[in-house]
């Protein structure tokens, strides 16, 4: 896998060699993440959270399977199993609780994953596959995670369920005939809770084995690098372990930190309190709001208030909510930009930070709000702006856009132009050196110059 | 076309160009395919609704002791239910509107069966499937004296009819009919 001067495994005790001849997994483990796997020196701290994903992953699996020891996916005893485990089962609570903040922790590191996707343009050819098979588990995740808000069966487990199993109700003709056989009933009751109880049990392994794909189909080009330039030869690369394991593990240090404060200090700050009230079909909860991490979309979902032409509104609002994530499938053939990264693209960089982000931001922070007249017309506004950032304002920027680059006309001129800095800066065939180690291109950095050493993708 | 062919055992045979294998092979794997759909449709089918939920689809209500101008919630295919005994005003109310002139046009008529004191209706709103309030003593009933929904400010009339608000549709009236003067049978 990856580049052609990746280090070989070569077992030195005869145990190794044995296993090594007969089933290879050592070696496999070597290549994907020993020092077997080249990537590039220049990674930044964003290039952590694919790592924090995956172990996010398997902190929700451990705790998960401890949990599913407890509980009783039934509706007539979900709710009392989950204060049983809160209140009887050892260390119970200390289990729900990371599995509650943990689901948070999961999607804040997939954010940030993604959001270093979008900014520095990861999802360009030729990672594309690994981009649509990322979109793919994020819809399993949210699936995932949708699931499991309903087993503890409070109030917003049930007004949850009932709400996002309606959206189904909004396809014409079959909707509803779909929505009854998703609920096994004409509303959430036991049949929905067991089968979602199943399910959330199942996919967390499903996830489990596309991330593995992900990785895969990631470890064919190599992990691409702040700057978006290709590496080109042994010096721009480091091997995985010891380098990258020693960064992964200090963002590991952080990240649990993170989750130690939620879960021992504030374990119900992300959470809702209504669903300490136990599922009552016939009273609706003043507020129904999903979790933090779905109200950009929930807002997307509210935002649709009038018919257009003969489409309902209510179907207009499932579809846009659909729309505002496999719009993301598309991502790699409608940004045309041959430059990758965002700190090259001036006009792109400008539209992401105060056009994309705030506008993300504003959507989230409707849709955990109360629908009032105002709150709707922002996300309405809000929602223009995201479909027409990837649908419009993206392909253009990608076509108008100057590159950012040196003023001069070569890299021999730009690098001519810093001479007074650049002492100790060497040229060795089409490689440049700074004080004996490589400079990538727009890893300027190394010269304290940022931008100007860029030249041209 | 016919072709001369050499099979294993070196015997000489003529043929026309569709070989005993493919026959195999296509009648093989139609027969497998069957076979799958056969699996996998009670794979499909057991997600529908049990026996005992569907046992449940149909109720008894007494409405004998409901006063004119007040409602009771009741529970249907595990849903609320209203039952409403309207008031002259309401009725009134109810058959002045235009029924044209509505997003989901219906008259009070076609909403009741025959007695038009009685509007049975689901207790679900039209939108996300919110409980409407008005059916309890002293809820809000929103700007039309029928029902209003909390979650995203559906007002619904005296006919259950959405007047304002996100909803699509009429507050759906179930499948009932009387049995008696003071019991309906619903589903």
């Amino acid at each position: 896998m990856s580049f052609p001067w990746a280090n070989h495994y070569e077992p030195q005790h005869p145990f190794m060699r044995y296993m090594d001849e007969k089933l290879p997994l050592p070696r496999f483990i070597y290549n994907a993440i020993g020092g077997g796997y080249p990537v590039p020196r220049n990674l930044n701290y964003f290039w952590n959270f694919g790592v924090l994903s995956g172990a996010a992953l398997m902190l929700q699996i451990v705790t998960g399977i401890v949990l599913a020891m407890h509980f009783a996916g039934n509706s007539a005893l979900a709710f009392d199993s989950v204060e049983h485990i809160m209140r009887d089962v050892n260390s119970g609570w200390l289990m729900r609780y990371a599995h509650a903040n943990g689901a948070s922790m999961f999607f804040i590191v997939v954010y940030v994953h993604i959001f270093r996707g979008l900014f520095y343009a990861s999802y360009k050819p030729p990672r594309e596959v690994v981009w649509l098979l990322g979109i793919v588990i994020f819809l399993l995740m949210m699936a995932t995670a949708f699931m499991g808000y309903v087993l503890p069966w409070g109030q917003m487990s049930f007004w949850g369920a009932k709400v996002i199993t309606g959206l189904f109700g909004a396809i014409p003709v079959v909707g509803e005939p779909i929505q009854t056989w998703l609920l096994g009933g004409f509303s959430p009751d036991n049949a929905a809770l067991n089968r979602f109880f199943s399910l959330h049990y199942l996919l967390p392994f499903v996830i489990l084995g596309v991330v593995v794909l992900h990785v895969w189909a990631l470890h064919l080009p190599g992990s691409s690098n702040p700057t978006g330039v290709p590496v080109k030869s042994e010096e721009d690369t480091v091997p995985f372990h010891p380098y990258y394991t020693a960064k992964d593990g200090f963002g590991l240090g952080v990240f649990l930190i993170v989750f130690a404060i939620l879960v021992f200090f504030a374990p119900n700050f992300l959470g809702e309190p209504d669903n300490y009230i136990k599922a009552n079909p016939m009273s609706t909860p003043a507020n129904i709001v999903p979790e933090w991490y779905f109200w950009p979309f929930y807002a997307i979902l509210r935002a649709f208030t009038f018919d257009f032409f003969f489409v309902p509104a209510k179907l207009l609002g499932v579809l846009a909510m659909f729309a505002s994530i496999l719009l993301l499938l598309f991502l790699p053939w409608i940004d045309t930009s041959p430059v990758r990264s965002g700190h090259y693209r001036p006009l792109f960089r400008k539209f992401f930070w105060f056009g994309l982000m705030p506008c993300i931001i504003v959507l989230g922070y409707c849709g955990g709000s109360h629908a009032t007249n105002g709150v709707v017309l922002v996300s309405q506004l809000a929602s223009v702006y995201y479909f027409a950032h990837f649908l419009i304002i993206l392909p253009i920027v990608s076509r108008i856009e100057r590159r950012c680059r040196c003023r001069t006309p070569s890299p021999k001129a730009c690098l001519a132009r810093l001479r007074p800095h650049n002492r100790g800066l060497e040229k060795n065939g089409s490689h440049y050196r700074f004080s004996g180690r490589p400079v990538l291109f727009g890893h300027a950095r190394l010269l304290g110059h940022p931008h100007r050493l860029q030249y041209g993708v | 076309m016919a072709a001369v062919e050499t099979d294993a055992t070196g015997a000489v045979h003529e043929d026309d160009g569709v070989r005993r294998r493919d026959f195999i092979n296509l009648a093989a794997t139609s027969f497998a395919g069957v076979g799958a759909v056969a699996i996998v449709l009670p794979l499909v089918n057991q997600m529908n609704p049990s026996a005992d939920v569907l046992a449940l689809a149909s109720i008894e209500v007494d409405i004998s002791k409901i006063p004119v101008g007040s409602a009771i919630k009741t529970e249907f295919r595990k849903q609320p239910l209203f039952v409403r005994h309207l008031n002259p005003d309401e009725i009134k109310a109810a058959e002045d509107t235009k029924a044209d002139s509505l997003r989901d046009p219906q008259t009070l008529e076609e909403r009741t069966k025959g007695k038009k004191e009685w509007l049975v209706t689901m207790g679900v709103c039209t939108h996300l499937g919110c409980v409407p309030l008005g059916a309890g003593a002293g809820e809000l009933k929103g700007e039309f004296g029928g029902y209003f929904c909390p979650c995203h400010g559906s007002h619904y009339d005296t006919a259950g009819r959405i007047m304002k608000g996100p909803a699509p549709k009429n507050l759906e009236v179930p499948e009932y009919a009387f049995a008696s003067d003071t019991v309906i049978k619903v589903g």
